[in-house]
């Protein structure tokens, strides 16, 4: 069936015009719809996961189902705060007058989704779209396609589709949304596709919000805990989709003399959770597809790593498996250091001291996260000082993207704008300013014909030197 | 060319080794940088008038209003808060994350590039550069070629008061613009036309650079039934607005006006009684006004008249002064629709005044054409306000006056839609050349077995509460008095 997209366009600008979705009720009925996809397809949903990722139960429940759930319940609870407009400031300059802020939706949204948390990177942002009052098409990824057809299926059933859209679809579908005007686009996905977006939406001057990756670094220093400090890594790289999310660990750095007990422990800790045969595990994804699993086999056979595997490597083609991976003192020119790995890989980089690691993560491009495991004070202060990253966690991984207290998204090459919480209300809105005077208190020194006593009056007022105002105003 | 892109190749590259050497980030550094400004502008204010005058025709007292006292106000008021902007803001964080700090933290995004426009040639270039300053970044500023007065000043200036290490100025026209796009920048600010808008956009997208555009647009004014000292307050705040600012060469200039029909001749009347006191009579007799900014623009705005149905609906003024780029303060009552002059951003002294039927029309019309810059509306009907606050978007609205918006700090200042996107004025220039950094700490202490593999149904259960911050229900479930959760696939 061919893709009207015109025809989808006109549908979704006069439900926006109408008006509806920009009332509380609208946003909380589409809300409460959500959650109940999310409560009532919970199996529906993890098989989907298995399916098209191999994503264990947990995973898909943490991970995908909770943290969307965890968002849809924030919206509902503080939408009316959210909603209302916020009181700015005005000053003397400008009296009498009194000043807001007035959140309004931008108008029709595109929402284009990855595939590594297909149902969380498709509907998180899309709430935040509904929160805000806008119209919203999704375009959730192709190579996840047991989740995009889900999510087709229970979007149409659930929600109101005048005003809420699944388009599925590749490349070409894609394109043919990109050539429309948009009031907002919102991207997660890789860089490359990203300039893409970004370069669909000038044409209309459209703005966006890029989700991008990068090579996130964790940096570990001594005298840490070092089994919890191994365990929250394997969490954040391995638990995490293996290593296939943005934010998980990339890379590792430590200091030379370090290096050996802090492989060991991950050793021993990667064989707590996953057993001796962790291609056997069924607690950890596999590979999302062959395209994906050749390019992670490619970095592991490159001829400037060979000798550097210190522990896994094992590979199963048939069913798409790599087993956890460690790589000590890899070259920084070998390709596994300058792509964004999305895999079970850990190359550890090792310095002399563990200072140097800021430069070289600076020496690269602003990754979305940055992890560092220390406990000491002064060198916690000058990573967070001088490493720019989307966000840091110190003695953690991951974690950050679940307080949504704190603006998720990138800098540089890792994308631009953020989302979560509030800022998800925020990155599909307009904040319109608005300023009320009054007639009073018009002042002759703002017009023609002008005079010197009027400069002086001007100077006085825009300064909000009263004193000055008096003696200009006295001095006529 | 090669030349050109030499040059501004060797200027980034300082830039960047400067901004990486961390001379900017000290808070020393950004409140000098913000006093050197304030004595700029302070130690050579004649020398500003001369070259706006030059420039534009600008008279001093509009000079220091909308461009010497906008800089001054800016550098102090940022002066004034940047403490407390640069200093991390805490989040909220559950218990479930205890113990833990949550922060966000602003940082500079590096290396920033202004490009300012030639209406307002001081304050559109310095302004920025307080926000980017402030922010503690390393700034390249590119004023515009069409005020070469104002240009040449800040090039020869900035150097003797800024840290030349750390702020540039590069003049030149397009071709300076095209190699400096080429390049790798952290941020872009742009205030100009939406058409080159379109073309920064198009090189930041090849590096993924943000950028702000300040465009423009058609600002209508409404102006509601109004009568007595209202309504001479608001003529007079039209016309102050509308040819007093740059001679209507203003983003945020009045570009059209809606009114009920049956008011329009007492409203044609009563602007006209203010050109005459305001700007004189007859364009050779002009005063207080700047004059077009050369002779493509002048030669576009006449163009616009040219349309004989256009010049036609002229009901004041229409006379220009070809040799001195002078164009009379001209009302246009309802010009056809679709004529240049209703569809293109006027950005200059001719006002059109479009009649409608019932003012609560001007909703419907304002909303069929792109959203503006801003919206005025001179009404007392608290109805007609509400309704059209919620019904139309536009980067701000003000109510009973024009262009004030301009100078409050507490507001943020930026279109949307095709009038651009991204904000400043106040503490929004801090933030839009900031990145805030999430920072999250976490103690090693009390470590939450439930988060990791292997997995089974005790740790999605207390997965599950965790979520719903269910605290007492962890508590039964670490104490034992809870059921788990069983499925096919996890035991």
């Amino acid at each position: 069936m061919a893709l009207d997209v015109e025809g989808m366009m006109k549908e979704l600008r006069e439900t926006y015009a109408s008006g509806k979705t920009k009332s509380y009720e609208w946003r909380i009925s589409q809300l409460r719809a959500l959650l109940k996809i999310a409560d009532h397809h919970d199996k529906e949903i993890t098989e989907a996961l298995r399916c098209d990722l191999n994503k264990p139960e947990l995973e898909s429940f943490v991970y995908e189902i909770a943290s969307m759930k965890s968002s849809c319940q924030l919206a509902l609870k503080q939408l009316r705060r959210w909603m209302k407009p916020e009181k700015a400031k005005t000053s003397l300059t400008t009296f009498p007058s009194s000043g807001q802020i007035v959140s309004e939706p931008l108008g029709v949204v595109l929402v284009i989704s990855a595939w590594n948390f297909p149902l969380l990177l498709s509907l998180d942002p899309v709430i935040g779209a509904i929160t805000a009052g806008n119209v919203v098409v999704l375009k959730p990824s192709e190579i996840a396609p047991a989740t995009s057809a889900l999510l087709s299926k229970l979007l149409e059933e659930y929600m109101d589709t005048s005003a809420v859209k699944v388009v599925e679809g590749a490349a070409d579908e894609t394109t043919a949304l990109l050539e429309q005007k948009w009031d907002k686009i919102f991207f997660t996905g890789n860089s490359k596709i990203g300039r893409i977006v970004l370069t669909a939406a000038v044409k209309h001057l459209t703005p966006v919000v890029l989700e991008l990756g990068g090579k996130s670094p964790v940096v570990v220093d001594k005298n840490i805990n070092l089994k919890v400090a191994a365990r929250r890594i394997i969490a954040g790289k391995w638990g995490c989709n293996n290593g296939q999310a943005c934010v998980s660990p990339d890379y590792m750095i430590t200091t030379k003399d370090f290096a050996s007990q802090l492989v060991d422990v991950l050793r021993s800790e990667l064989e707590t959770f996953y057993g001796k045969d962790p291609l056997k595990s069924e607690d950890l994804s596999r590979i999302v597809n062959s395209n994906h699993f050749l390019r992670l086999t490619n970095l592991l056979d490159d001829e400037k790593v060979s000798g550097k595997i210190v522990h896994g490597g094992q590979r199963d083609k048939t069913n798409l498996k790599i087993a956890p991976t460690i790589l000590l003192d890899v070259p920084q020119d070998s390709l596994i250091m300058n792509e964004e790995i999305f895999g079970p890989l850990l190359p550890i980089l090792t310095v002399n001291k563990i200072e140097d690691s800021i430069d070289v993560i600076n020496a690269r491009e602003k990754p979305l996260a940055a992890y560092l495991f220390t406990n000491n004070k002064r060198i916690k202060e000058e990573f967070i000082g001088n490493v720019s990253t989307g966000g840091l966690v110190v003695n953690d991984t991951i974690l950050h993207v679940a307080e949504h207290s704190l603006p998720f998204g990138g800098v540089g090459e890792s994308g631009m704008g953020a989302y979560h919480g509030k800022f998800s209300f925020d990155a599909f809105s307009h904040k319109k300013a608005v300023l009320l005077r009054s007639f009073a208190g018009d002042v002759p020194a703002r017009y023609p014909p002008y005079t010197p006593g009027k400069l002086k009056f001007l100077k006085a007022l825009l300064n909000g030197d009263v004193i000055g105002l008096i003696r200009a105003l006295i001095g006529w | 060319m090669e030349e050109i892109a030499a040059r501004v190749g060797q200027n980034l590259a300082e830039l960047r080794q400067n901004f990486s050497s961390g001379r900017t980030r000290g808070l020393e550094w950004r409140k000098t940088q913000l006093r050197a400004i304030l004595k700029l502008v302070a130690e050579n204010e004649d020398e500003i008038f001369e070259a706006l005058n030059r420039d534009l025709g600008k008279h001093p007292v509009e000079a220091y209003r909308d461009e010497i006292g906008v800089v001054k106000k800016s550098a102090e008021y940022s002066l004034c808060h940047i403490e407390k902007w640069m200093a991390p803001k805490k989040g909220q964080l559950p218990l479930l994350f205890f113990p833990a700090k949550a922060e966000v933290l602003p940082e500079p995004l590096g290396v920033v590039l202004i490009f300012a426009s030639w209406n307002f040639p001081i304050s559109l270039a310095l302004d920025p550069l307080i926000g980017a300053i402030s922010a503690g970044n390393t700034v390249l500023v590119k004023p515009s070629e069409l005020a070469p007065a104002c240009t040449s000043f800040l090039a020869c200036k900035i150097p003797l008061y800024l840290d030349n290490k750390a702020i540039k100025v590069v003049e030149g026209g397009s071709d300076v613009a095209e190699k400096l796009l080429e390049l790798k920048w952290d941020k872009i600010f742009f205030t100009g036309s939406a058409r080159v808008g379109r073309i920064i956009m198009s090189a930041a997208a090849k590096h993924l650079t943000p950028v702000t555009l300040e465009l423009g647009g058609k600002c209508p004014i409404i102006l509601d039934s109004l009568s007595g000292s209202d309504l001479k307050v608001a003529v007079k705040r039209i016309s102050g607005g509308k040819w007093g600012a740059c001679a209507g060469q203003a983003c945020i200039g009045i570009d059209y006006v809606i009114v009920q029909r049956k008011f329009a001749p007492v409203l044609v009347e009563l602007l006209k009684k203010c050109i005459k006191t305001l700007y004189g009579e007859e364009v050779e007799n002009l005063k207080n006004i700047c004059r077009i900014v050369n002779k493509n623009h002048f030669g576009r705005i006449c163009n616009l008249l040219e349309d004989p149905s256009v010049a036609a609906s002229i009901v004041y003024g229409g006379s220009f002064d070809k040799q001195n780029l002078f164009i009379e303060p001209t009302i246009l009552l309802d010009p056809p629709l679709d004529a240049e002059i209703m569809t293109e951003e006027i950005f200059g002294p001719l006002l059109p005044i479009i009649t409608l039927d019932e003012v609560e029309e001007s909703i419907e019309f304002i909303n069929a054409r792109p959203k503006p810059l801003a919206i005025y509306v001179f009404t007392k009907n608290k109805t007609f306000k509400e309704k059209l606050l919620q019904e139309t978007s536009s980067g701000s609205v003000i109510f009973n006056d024009t262009m004030i918006q301009f100078i409050c700090d507490g507001l943020p200042f930026g279109g949307v839609g095709e009038s651009g996107f991204g904000r400043y004025h106040g503490k929004y220039s801090f933030d839009t050349f900031s990145h805030e950094k999430a920072v999250l700490h976490r103690s090693f202490f009390l470590e939450l077995e439930p988060r990791h593999p292997p997995w089974n149904g005790f740790k999605l259960e207390f997965i599950r509460l965790a979520y719903n911050f269910d605290y007492i229900g962890l508590l039964q479930l670490l104490l034992g008095l809870r059921r788990r959760y069983t499925s096919r696939t996890v035991h």
